[in-house]
């Protein structure tokens, strides 16, 4: 279990136990934290679950595999912090992970 | 003006199933589809990936899937109208009318929607300054590539369409090619022949750079770009070319009158109708209690309702229910003693 936390792009943060093994996108999904559309499902085949990461998180959070860079090329204002949220994996050691949502997922 | 039995919005897995249902009971259907080929999801963001969880089909790329669905449902001659979107939906005594962008009608009196997470558009530029040059030096695909003659012609993107084009136009246009990053996902060969390029000057190549402003009186005369640290290029640019892949929206569905759930809409699960009769909502766009993504519900969605739309499209009949191992009327409609 881990908490995670969700800023919307206006500022408004939500805070929630994600179970372990979840993804970070489906613990946004199964909170019912707006900002996350996750339209594919976490087959990484849209970019919809874009998420912002800082320096100091972005680091410690498990590599990107191959073809996530690809898929967020097409995300919606990508940059060098940018992380789909689905391959995000939760575990115990994410706990206090924040993340934030951009303006618009399309 | 086309009659028809049932209009299936959507050429996906779903749609296509639910054609094959329609087909094994006599029913006509016409599928409309806004992408240029057949398959939805299936082959426009996976055809290569296995799927595991297909009954009675261990592993199946997303084309292998669609190319069998399609094989499933040639004996029926169901036209196909792709490249073309459902726009509107009106009612009429007991049938809806269904008109779609490139201006063709059907008169039905079902709408199945088997239209997954929206139909598929172009993602665009995030700057707003792009907006009122879209369409006209904005452009997110080519029909003509005569117009970029001599041209600046700036393109955006890093996958197959974005490295294509840059090799194409490069013949006859000034072209920049601009991405975000310096790893491209296109072909080896294709990336190769941009950096040949690059060093050769014929085009200017900017990596990890993304567009900032597009700046013009009426005509399109430049476009800034930003780098990762804030360095700002400016570049002269007749045209602007954006690939980013495509992205899904709900579009027109949400001006229909169906209830809506996010972007779901909700059936009951008898026969898989919305909130207006006559119209069927299957696969993932539809929802209700339990409701899981996959394409096996899809499927088992997609028959029910064509048993739904049997009662509006023959009203003075009876539906009989039979096997295909057994009926001959069915083996008839398949083309199969």
């Amino acid at each position: 279990m881990a908490k995670i936390i969700y800023i919307e792009h206006n500022g408004k943060e939500h805070v929630a136990e994600v179970q372990n093994g979840l993804t970070v996108m489906e613990g946004a999904l199964q909170n019912d934290i707006p900002g996350i559309d996750a339209d594919c499902g976490g087959s990484m085949s849209c970019a919809t679950c874009h998420v912002y990461v800082k320096e100091d998180w972005y680091n410690k959070l498990p590599k990107k595999e191959m073809g996530e860079d690809d898929m967020l090329d097409q995300a919606y204002e990508p940059n060098s912090n940018s992380r789909l949220s689905c391959q995000i994996s939760v575990s115990d050691d994410l706990d206090g992970l924040t993340v934030h949502m951009p303006e618009k997922q399309v | 003006m086309i009659k028809t039995d049932v209009v299936i919005v959507g050429a996906g897995p779903t749609g296509l199933f639910c054609a094959h249902q329609l087909g094994i009971i006599g029913l006509k259907c016409e599928i409309v589809d806004n992408l240029d080929k057949i398959g939805g999801q299936c082959i426009e963001l996976y055809p290569d990936k296995p799927i595991y969880d297909i009954p009675a089909l261990p592993q199946c790329t997303g084309e292998e899937l669609t190319n069998n669905l399609i094989e499933q449902i040639k004996p029926f001659n169901f036209k196909f109208h792709l490249n073309d979107r459902v726009q509107e939906l009106t009612s009429e005594n007991e049938n809806w009318i269904v008109k779609t962008t490139n201006g063709k009608e059907f008169h039905t009196p079902n709408v199945v929607i088997a239209g997954g997470v929206g139909s598929f558009e172009p993602r665009k530029f995030p700057t707003k300054s792009a907006e009122k040059f879209d369409g006209t030096s904005v452009l997110y695909s080519i029909k003509d590539k005569t117009i970029f003659k001599d041209k600046s012609v700036a393109i955006f993107g890093g996958g197959d369409s974005a490295l294509d084009w840059a090799i194409e136009l490069s013949n006859t246009s000034k072209v920049s090619l601009i991405h975000r990053r310096d790893e491209f996902r296109g072909a080896p060969a294709s990336v190769k022949r941009i950096k040949d390029l690059s060093e050769k000057n014929i085009i200017n190549l900017f990596t990890k750079y993304s567009i900032k402003e597009v700046k013009g009186n009426g005509t399109l005369e430049e476009i800034e770009i930003k780098s990762e640290g804030g360095e700002i290029k400016i570049l002269k640019a007749d045209y602007v070319l954006g690939f980013f892949g495509l992205i899904m929206q709900l579009g027109p569905i949400a001006e229909w009158g169906l209830n809506l759930d996010k972007k779901t809409i909700p059936v009951n699960t008898e026969n898989f109708e919305t909130n207006k009769k006559g119209i069927f909502a299957i696969g993932d766009i539809c929802t209700y209690p339990g409701k899981l993504k996959l394409i096996l519900s899809g499927f088992h969605e997609g028959a029910l309702a064509a048993r739904g739309c049997f009662k509006y499209a023959r009203p003075n009949e009876k539906y009989r229910f039979e096997f295909t191992t057994a009926s001959n009327i069915i083996k008839d409609r398949l083309g199969v003693k």
